[in-house]
């Protein structure tokens, strides 16, 4: 085996991980290889095992069965150089609430033997934005300024593995926005990014996503190649009356699968000698108005909820 | 070194910012201290006593005027046979007899010996060691006296005698209870929530992913509290000296040393219980509730340890507030040196590094 070249390449491996807590099953044999300088996105809902896979890897918790490394460094083993070398963003804001934020980004820089000028390039884009509140205390920020501390906290040490857990949840959307194109910049500088999001619609912005649920991958692979896998024909549909539309729209024998996706109802068929004209007869009849149906290109949640469903 | 010391000045931010946290660590002990030292005081003020002299002589007079002079004892009844003690504790009417034997100063004159009973209502048997112990003190002042005037060495021999609890052991003083009790609970308490807190808050999780070494961990959680409980104890032997006027008798710096050296004790064992659970509120309640029953029961604080059952004893040993009392009783009461106390000094700092290696051993380098 070519060893060597794995052990170079690969910053984040894991085999056949296995964890469970009490009876249920959090995590079921999860392979997993992310290469150095990816931004790899594991995507599933609150509860698919997002953050035990995460506390796994950065070696807060055991698994029950298999492997994981992080740089070649055995996550049971070698798991005090694992932690001088990757940056850990957990899920719920964990800095100190009563320090401030200059504090906080002081406290950590010192833990981690380094300071804040010596990496202070890394992080100057993110941190100038909350540089003007250096006095506050970090309880007292709002939810994305929060955010960017808790990363510029995580890359102060210039972490070769930057783990983030859900870093965008309960953020709003132009400050989603915002970090995504931090995370863009950091990748330039070499940094493997493994990241975890609800958002389906934040995995287009990762080089390959894992798609999680049950504590089962069910599909890796870049984004664009998770949508080209999506075979159905797939229709948005859209009427007067929403939520009768959706069991109407179930209760049609050629549908196959109909969710609802914000403001219309995806759907797709079995018969693809379906049309869209059959469709709107049926509900025509079925005193629905206004009705639009258009065929349209399938989303990586498209490609979830299919996937989902077997 | 920079990380230890980066760590520490977190951990002062965090208590200096709580403001709340630390009026409450700060008054806690003052209160306490007056609250104890005054409930004992007050015990012994105004002590009713009724005496039985069967002859009326210059030298009874003499010691029941100074008896009744001073602020602890009013003289209410004067009896005149045995069969009348009886009756006068019945109905309440006096806590302590004294008994002079018949021909009192005679016995005193010819022989240079009398004695004199104290007989006392023992049913509070903290008070009565207390009073019997002032008037023990007051008869041996006027021996004094006599001794200066004549060159006959006069010897008045009180003996006491303890109603209701005949096994009474001798006079202790509550200052070292009280500041045993209050040191231990006050630092277990600050300390068990301190670890836990990290927990708690989540920045555990972080602080786990980081090349930060448990030692450091414990050790900065310890100082800034550490520095905290010196104050407090300063506040505690201010108020006992000048307050509670229980003097220091011997070396003060002996008591500052082994004070110091039991903080320490005491932080540990809270920093053990904070590494052992999962939440502030089990912490506290470990601390408080279980450490309390222990040091007030069996640190020979309120029931002296010679009287307790073998097992007891052997329990009462692994309760640091035993030997710290015990050390402060020594040195602060009995006025002896460090020389006195090093077998004391040898336990606690037994029990120092063993709580400290155990906390480290116990110190969760994982999230479970």
């Amino acid at each position: 085996m070519n060893k060597n070249v794995d052990l170079q390449s690969i910053a984040i491996r894991c085999d056949d991980v296995s964890k469970n807590y009490g009876k249920i099953e959090a995590l079921k044999d999860i392979h997993l290889e992310v290469s150095k300088g990816e931004i790899f996105g594991i995507i599933g809902p609150d509860g698919a095992g997002k953050t035990t896979l995460f506390r796994i890897l950065t070696t807060l918790i055991l698994a029950d069965k298999g492997t994981a490394a992080i740089d070649g460094y055995d996550v049971v083993t070698d798991y005090k150089e694992i932690r001088k070398r990757v940056g850990y963003m957990p899920g719920r804001f964990s800095l100190y609430q009563d320090l401030t934020v200059e504090e906080n980004l002081n406290f950590f820089a010192t833990v981690f033997n380094t300071t804040i000028e010596e990496n202070y390039e890394l992080i100057k884009d993110i941190y100038v934005q909350i540089e003007p509140f250096k006095n506050r205390r970090a309880g007292k920020l709002s939810g994305g300024m929060k955010q960017k501390l808790a990363l510029s906290c995580a890359l102060i040490h210039k972490p070769s593995v930057l783990f983030l857990d859900e870093p965008t949840t309960g953020v709003d959307p132009v400050s989603r926005k915002e970090f995504w194109g931090m995370l863009k910049k950091l990748k330039t500088q070499g940094i493997t990014i493994l990241v975890s999001t609800p958002y389906m619609d934040e995995a287009s912005l990762c080089d390959r996503i894992a798609l999680i649920q049950n504590g089962q991958f069910l599909k890796i692979d870049t984004p664009k190649n998770i949508v080209k896998q999506y075979k159905n024909k797939l229709w948005s549909a859209k009427s007067d009356n929403m939520s009768k539309l959706l069991s109407d729209l179930r209760n049609i024998e050629a549908t196959k699968n109909c969710f609802a996706f914000g403001d219309c109802h995806h759907v797709t068929v079995f018969d693809a000698q379906f049309t869209i004209s059959d469709f709107e007869i049926i509900l025509g009849k079925l005193s629905h108005k206004d009705i639009q149906i258009v065929e349209i290109e399938p989303t990586v949640e498209d490609c979830f909820m299919e996937l989902s469903q077997n | 070194m920079k990380q230890l010391l980066s760590f520490i000045r977190k951990e002062f931010h965090h208590i200096l910012r709580d403001r709340t946290t630390m009026m409450i660590l700060i008054l806690m002990p003052i209160i306490q201290i007056i609250l104890f030292g005054f409930a004992l005081t007050t015990e012994v003020k105004n002590t009713k006593v009724a005496v039985l002299a069967t002859t009326d002589d210059e030298v009874t007079n003499r010691i029941i005027e100074k008896i009744n002079s001073s602020s602890y004892f009013d003289v209410v009844a004067n009896i005149h046979s045995n069969d009348e003690i009886q009756a006068i504790f019945r109905d309440a009417k006096a806590k302590l007899v004294i008994v002079f034997e018949d021909h009192f100063s005679e016995n005193l004159r010819h022989n240079g010996k009398a004695h004199i009973q104290l007989i006392a209502d023992a049913t509070d048997p903290n008070a009565a060691t207390s009073f019997t112990f002032y008037v023990s003190n007051i008869i041996a002042s006027y021996q004094q006296e006599l001794m200066g005037t004549t060159k006959n060495p006069y010897q008045i021999t009180p003996e006491v005698k303890m109603l209701y609890n005949p096994q009474m052991v001798g006079a202790f003083n509550f200052v070292p209870g009280v500041l045993g009790m209050i040191m231990l609970l006050i630092c277990a308490m600050m300390t068990s929530i301190a670890i836990v807190r990290e927990k708690e808050m989540g920045t555990m999780e972080i602080l786990l992913v980081s090349p930060m070494k448990p030692i450091y961990t414990i050790l900065s959680k310890i100082t800034p509290y550490f520095v905290l409980s010196a104050f407090n104890f300063a506040t505690i032997m201010l108020l006992s000296v000048f307050v509670l006027k229980v003097p220091v008798a011997g070396s003060f710096l002996s008591l500052v040393f082994v004070s110091l050296l039991y903080i320490f004790v005491s932080l540990a064992l809270g920093l053990l219980i904070s590494t052992l659970t999962s939440s502030q509120l089990a912490a506290m309640l470990i601390s408080g509730m279980g450490l309390m029953i222990p040091v007030m029961l069996l640190s020979g604080m309120i029931f002296p340890i010679e009287n307790m059952p073998v097992i007891l004893q052997w329990i009462s040993d692994i309760v640091p507030a035993r030997w710290y009392i015990s050390a402060v009783k020594t040195i602060m009461i009995q006025g002896l040196g460090i020389s006195s106390v090093l077998k004391e000094v040898a336990v606690l700092s037994f029990m120092s590094i063993v709580l400290v290696t155990v906390s480290l051993k116990k110190f969760k380098v994982r999230l479970e």
